[in-house]
Protein backbone atom coordinates (compact mmCIF):
# COMPACT_ATOMS: atom_id res chain seq x y z
CA UNK A 1 0.00 0.00 0.00
CA UNK A 2 1.30 3.69 -0.79
CA UNK A 3 2.46 5.06 2.49
CA UNK A 4 2.30 8.60 1.62
CA UNK A 5 -1.72 7.62 0.83
CA UNK A 6 -2.01 6.57 4.55
CA UNK A 7 -3.07 8.47 7.20
CA UNK A 8 -0.16 9.40 9.99
CA UNK A 9 -1.06 6.97 13.30
CA UNK A 10 -0.12 6.15 16.59
CA UNK A 11 2.23 3.65 15.61
CA UNK A 12 4.30 6.29 13.54
CA UNK A 13 5.11 8.35 16.43
CA UNK A 14 5.64 5.22 18.70
CA UNK A 15 8.55 4.04 15.63
CA UNK A 16 10.81 7.64 15.93
CA UNK A 17 10.12 7.77 19.88
CA UNK A 18 11.59 4.07 19.77
CA UNK A 19 14.65 4.88 17.44
CA UNK A 20 15.48 7.73 19.83
CA UNK A 21 15.46 5.91 22.49
CA UNK A 22 17.40 3.23 21.13
CA UNK A 23 20.39 5.70 19.99
CA UNK A 24 20.33 7.29 23.20
CA UNK A 25 20.85 4.27 24.83
CA UNK A 26 23.53 3.18 22.67
CA UNK A 27 25.30 6.73 22.48
CA UNK A 28 25.18 6.31 26.51
CA UNK A 29 26.24 3.07 26.34
CA UNK A 30 29.56 3.60 24.10
CA UNK A 31 30.49 7.13 24.41
CA UNK A 32 33.62 7.66 26.37
CA UNK A 33 33.39 11.43 26.41
CA UNK A 34 31.14 12.64 29.65
CA UNK A 35 29.42 15.41 27.28
CA UNK A 36 28.49 12.69 24.75
CA UNK A 37 26.84 10.20 27.49
CA UNK A 38 24.85 13.38 28.26
CA UNK A 39 23.74 14.14 24.79
CA UNK A 40 22.66 10.20 24.89
CA UNK A 41 20.32 11.07 28.13
CA UNK A 42 18.77 13.84 26.14
CA UNK A 43 17.79 11.57 23.60
CA UNK A 44 16.40 9.17 25.53
CA UNK A 45 14.41 11.99 27.28
CA UNK A 46 13.16 13.30 24.14
CA UNK A 47 11.81 9.87 23.03
CA UNK A 48 9.56 9.84 26.02
CA UNK A 49 8.55 12.89 25.47
CA UNK A 50 7.19 11.93 21.47
CA UNK A 51 5.50 8.69 23.02
CA UNK A 52 3.94 11.30 25.32
CA UNK A 53 2.69 14.10 22.72
CA UNK A 54 1.75 10.58 20.52
CA UNK A 55 -0.72 9.59 23.23
CA UNK A 56 -2.26 13.04 24.05
CA UNK A 57 -3.22 13.66 20.49
CA UNK A 58 -6.66 12.35 19.56
CA UNK A 59 -6.49 12.09 15.78
CA UNK A 60 -3.59 9.30 15.49
CA UNK A 61 -5.37 6.54 16.83
CA UNK A 62 -8.98 5.10 16.45
CA UNK A 63 -9.75 4.81 19.96
CA UNK A 64 -9.15 8.57 20.63
CA UNK A 65 -11.57 8.89 23.92
CA UNK A 66 -8.35 7.22 25.38
CA UNK A 67 -6.49 9.50 24.11
CA UNK A 68 -4.57 11.61 27.26
CA UNK A 69 -5.06 15.36 26.21
CA UNK A 70 -3.78 18.09 28.04
CA UNK A 71 -2.05 15.52 30.45
CA UNK A 72 0.30 14.01 28.07
CA UNK A 73 1.23 17.94 26.90
CA UNK A 74 1.86 19.16 30.43
CA UNK A 75 3.99 15.87 31.49
CA UNK A 76 6.02 16.57 28.23
CA UNK A 77 6.11 20.16 29.45
CA UNK A 78 7.93 18.81 32.70
CA UNK A 79 9.59 16.16 31.15
CA UNK A 80 11.72 19.10 28.68
CA UNK A 81 12.10 21.62 31.95
CA UNK A 82 13.98 18.97 34.01
CA UNK A 83 16.19 17.61 30.99
CA UNK A 84 16.95 21.39 31.36
CA UNK A 85 17.79 21.20 35.00
CA UNK A 86 19.41 18.15 34.62
CA UNK A 87 21.79 19.28 31.77
CA UNK A 88 22.76 21.93 34.17
CA UNK A 89 23.84 20.07 36.86
CA UNK A 90 25.07 17.10 34.84
CA UNK A 91 27.16 19.83 33.07
CA UNK A 92 28.32 21.22 36.37
CA UNK A 93 29.90 17.32 37.61
CA UNK A 94 31.34 17.07 34.00
CA UNK A 95 33.49 20.62 35.01
CA UNK A 96 33.94 19.75 37.67
CA UNK A 97 35.37 16.48 36.73
CA UNK A 98 37.54 18.15 34.19
CA UNK A 99 39.01 20.66 36.87
CA UNK A 100 39.67 17.62 38.56
CA UNK A 101 41.27 14.81 36.66
CA UNK A 102 42.33 17.30 33.47
CA UNK A 103 40.12 14.78 30.98
CA UNK A 104 36.73 14.16 30.24
CA UNK A 105 37.10 10.58 29.58
CA UNK A 106 34.39 8.82 31.75
CA UNK A 107 36.58 5.72 31.78
CA UNK A 108 39.28 7.54 33.79
CA UNK A 109 37.48 8.12 36.89
CA UNK A 110 37.51 5.02 38.38
CA UNK A 111 38.08 5.94 41.97
CA UNK A 112 35.32 4.84 43.43
CA UNK A 113 35.80 0.81 42.14
CA UNK A 114 35.45 -1.73 44.74
CA UNK B 1 -3.54 10.38 -3.35
CA UNK B 2 -0.96 12.18 -1.56
CA UNK B 3 -2.06 12.80 2.67
CA UNK B 4 -0.14 16.08 2.92
CA UNK B 5 -0.05 14.88 7.13
CA UNK B 6 2.11 12.21 6.55
CA UNK B 7 4.05 13.71 3.87
CA UNK B 8 4.77 16.09 6.24
CA UNK B 9 5.58 13.78 8.97
CA UNK B 10 7.89 11.86 7.08
CA UNK B 11 9.97 15.18 6.17
CA UNK B 12 10.02 15.62 10.33
CA UNK B 13 10.59 12.09 11.30
CA UNK B 14 12.94 10.88 9.03
CA UNK B 15 15.74 13.85 9.43
CA UNK B 16 14.81 13.13 13.49
CA UNK B 17 16.00 9.21 13.22
CA UNK B 18 18.72 10.26 10.41
CA UNK B 19 20.12 12.84 13.04
CA UNK B 20 19.92 10.88 15.79
CA UNK B 21 21.81 8.07 14.33
CA UNK B 22 24.55 10.56 13.38
CA UNK B 23 24.78 11.39 17.03
CA UNK B 24 25.82 7.80 17.94
CA UNK B 25 27.84 7.59 15.18
CA UNK B 26 29.80 10.06 15.19
CA UNK B 27 33.13 10.52 16.85
CA UNK B 28 33.76 14.30 17.19
CA UNK B 29 31.86 15.81 20.11
CA UNK B 30 31.38 18.93 18.31
CA UNK B 31 29.04 16.96 15.23
CA UNK B 32 27.24 14.84 18.42
CA UNK B 33 26.27 18.55 19.30
CA UNK B 34 25.04 19.92 16.15
CA UNK B 35 23.09 16.67 14.77
CA UNK B 36 21.74 16.80 18.38
CA UNK B 37 20.41 20.25 17.65
CA UNK B 38 19.09 19.52 14.43
CA UNK B 39 17.21 16.04 15.59
CA UNK B 40 15.50 17.93 18.50
CA UNK B 41 14.76 20.90 16.40
CA UNK B 42 12.75 17.90 14.35
CA UNK B 43 10.86 16.42 17.14
CA UNK B 44 9.13 20.12 17.27
CA UNK B 45 8.20 19.63 14.09
CA UNK B 46 6.42 16.09 15.32
CA UNK B 47 5.28 18.05 17.96
CA UNK B 48 3.12 20.62 16.09
CA UNK B 49 1.94 18.24 13.42
CA UNK B 50 0.52 16.21 16.40
CA UNK B 51 -1.69 19.47 17.53
CA UNK B 52 1.14 20.13 20.68
CA UNK B 53 1.57 23.62 19.52
CA UNK B 54 2.98 25.02 23.17
CA UNK B 55 4.48 22.10 23.88
CA UNK B 56 6.29 22.19 20.09
CA UNK B 57 7.35 26.00 20.81
CA UNK B 58 8.35 25.22 24.38
CA UNK B 59 10.94 22.23 23.08
CA UNK B 60 12.47 24.84 20.24
CA UNK B 61 12.68 27.70 23.52
CA UNK B 62 14.18 25.64 25.95
CA UNK B 63 15.58 22.61 24.48
CA UNK B 64 17.40 23.83 21.32
CA UNK B 65 17.85 27.02 22.22
CA UNK B 66 18.67 26.74 25.99
CA UNK B 67 20.07 23.28 27.06
CA UNK B 68 21.61 22.45 23.81
CA UNK B 69 23.74 25.61 23.58
CA UNK B 70 24.55 24.86 27.42
CA UNK B 71 26.08 21.71 26.35
CA UNK B 72 28.02 23.31 23.57
CA UNK B 73 29.20 25.55 26.04
CA UNK B 74 30.26 22.53 28.09
CA UNK B 75 31.91 21.12 24.57
CA UNK B 76 34.10 24.04 24.01
CA UNK B 77 35.48 24.41 28.03
CA UNK B 78 36.25 20.84 28.13
CA UNK B 79 37.14 20.22 24.62
CA UNK B 80 41.00 20.90 25.02
CA UNK B 81 43.80 18.30 24.71
CA UNK B 82 42.58 16.19 21.99
CA UNK B 83 39.30 15.28 24.06
CA UNK B 84 37.20 16.21 21.37
CA UNK B 85 37.20 12.54 19.24
CA UNK B 86 37.37 9.40 20.98
CA UNK B 87 37.57 6.65 19.38
CA UNK B 88 35.39 3.29 20.58
CA UNK B 89 37.14 -0.14 19.89
CA UNK B 90 34.94 -2.38 16.99
CA UNK B 91 33.96 -4.81 19.50
CA UNK B 92 32.44 -2.57 21.46
CA UNK B 93 30.45 -1.16 18.88
CA UNK B 94 29.32 -4.55 17.49
CA UNK B 95 28.34 -5.19 21.22
CA UNK B 96 26.30 -2.10 21.36
CA UNK B 97 24.41 -2.77 17.33
CA UNK B 98 23.36 -6.05 18.46
CA UNK B 99 22.13 -4.63 21.83
CA UNK B 100 20.54 -1.91 20.21
CA UNK B 101 19.05 -3.57 17.68
CA UNK B 102 17.60 -6.51 19.98
CA UNK B 103 16.37 -3.43 21.97
CA UNK B 104 14.58 -1.45 19.01
CA UNK B 105 13.25 -5.01 17.64
CA UNK B 106 11.70 -5.76 21.14
CA UNK B 107 10.04 -2.10 21.50
CA UNK B 108 8.79 -2.60 17.98
CA UNK B 109 6.95 -5.94 17.94
CA UNK B 110 6.07 -5.58 21.40
CA UNK B 111 4.70 -1.84 21.75
CA UNK B 112 4.67 -0.05 18.84
CA UNK B 113 3.10 -2.33 16.10
CA UNK B 114 1.51 -4.21 18.30
CA UNK B 115 -1.75 -2.60 19.01
CA UNK B 116 -4.46 -2.59 16.56
CA UNK B 117 -5.99 0.77 17.14
CA UNK B 118 -3.08 2.32 16.78
CA UNK B 119 -1.91 1.09 13.14
CA UNK B 120 -2.51 3.47 9.74
CA UNK B 121 -5.83 1.29 8.60
CA UNK B 122 -7.82 1.84 11.48
CA UNK B 123 -7.08 5.80 11.76
CA UNK B 124 -8.05 5.52 8.43
CA UNK B 125 -11.40 3.93 8.83
CA UNK B 126 -12.56 5.64 11.80
CA UNK B 127 -11.21 8.83 10.95
CA UNK B 128 -11.90 10.88 13.61
CA UNK B 129 -12.60 14.62 12.64
CA UNK B 130 -11.95 17.09 15.53
CA UNK B 131 -10.70 20.33 14.85
CA UNK B 132 -7.25 21.02 16.88
CA UNK B 133 -7.05 24.06 19.13
CA UNK B 134 -4.68 26.25 20.60
CA UNK B 135 -3.52 24.64 23.89
CA UNK B 136 -1.90 27.42 25.56
CA UNK B 137 -4.92 28.57 27.60
CA UNK B 138 -5.78 25.05 28.83
CA UNK B 139 -2.41 24.32 29.88
CA UNK B 140 -1.94 27.91 31.80
CA UNK B 141 -5.36 26.92 33.29
CA UNK B 142 -4.13 23.31 34.52
CA UNK B 143 -0.85 24.57 35.45
CA UNK B 144 -2.34 27.18 37.95
CA UNK B 145 -4.82 24.36 38.88
CA UNK B 146 -8.60 24.48 36.99
CA UNK B 147 -8.66 21.70 34.23
CA UNK B 148 -10.72 23.53 31.58
CA UNK B 149 -10.77 20.27 29.31
CA UNK B 150 -12.69 18.83 32.54
CA UNK B 151 -14.73 20.74 34.51
CA UNK B 152 -16.93 17.56 35.77
CA UNK B 153 -16.11 14.26 36.51
CA UNK B 154 -19.32 12.79 37.51
CA UNK B 155 -17.32 9.11 38.79
CA UNK B 156 -16.13 9.65 42.54
CA UNK B 157 -13.26 7.65 42.00
CA UNK B 158 -11.67 9.86 39.34
CA UNK B 159 -12.47 13.28 40.67
CA UNK B 160 -9.22 13.42 42.82
CA UNK B 161 -7.48 13.30 39.50
CA UNK B 162 -8.99 16.34 38.13
CA UNK B 163 -6.74 19.36 40.71
CA UNK B 164 -4.94 20.17 38.17
CA UNK B 165 -0.96 20.67 38.29
CA UNK B 166 -0.26 23.41 40.66
CA UNK B 167 1.76 21.22 43.10
CA UNK B 168 4.16 19.72 40.23
CA UNK B 169 4.79 23.44 39.16
CA UNK B 170 5.37 24.46 42.27
CA UNK B 171 7.87 21.69 42.98
CA UNK B 172 9.15 21.97 39.68
CA UNK B 173 10.04 25.97 40.51
CA UNK B 174 11.78 25.21 43.71
CA UNK B 175 13.79 22.58 41.82
CA UNK B 176 14.89 24.86 39.04
CA UNK B 177 16.37 27.40 41.86
CA UNK B 178 17.83 24.27 43.39
CA UNK B 179 19.48 23.55 40.25
CA UNK B 180 20.45 26.78 39.82
CA UNK B 181 22.31 27.21 42.92
CA UNK B 182 23.75 24.12 43.06
CA UNK B 183 25.36 24.04 39.17
CA UNK B 184 26.73 27.71 40.48
CA UNK B 185 28.47 25.74 43.59
CA UNK B 186 29.92 22.84 41.63
CA UNK B 187 30.92 24.69 38.48
CA UNK B 188 32.68 27.50 40.61
CA UNK B 189 36.64 27.71 39.94
CA UNK B 190 38.72 26.36 42.86
CA UNK B 191 42.23 27.94 41.95
CA UNK B 192 42.00 30.13 44.51
CA UNK B 193 41.93 28.03 47.22
CA UNK B 194 44.29 25.75 45.34
CA UNK B 195 46.66 28.19 45.31
CA UNK B 196 46.33 28.99 49.20
CA UNK B 197 46.50 25.36 49.78
CA UNK B 198 50.34 25.17 48.33
CA UNK B 199 50.89 28.72 49.26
Amino acid sequence: MFILGQPVSLSHYLVVGAILFVCGIVCMATKRNAIGVLMGVELVLNGAAVNFVAFSCPFLRADSHLALGLDGHLITLFIIVLAAAEAAVALAIALCYYNTHATIDVDEGDELKG
Amino acid sequence: MINWHTLFFFLFAIPTCLFAVAVVVSANVVRMAVCLIASLACVAGLYFLAAADFVGAMQLMIYVGGTLVLLVFGVMLTGQGGYASMKITSTNWLMAGLSGGALLILLLGCAALSVDAWSPKTVAQSAPTAEAEPTVAPLGMGLLGIRVDRLSQPEATLQSGMSGYFLPFEIVSVHLLVVLIGAAYLARTRRRREAEDSA
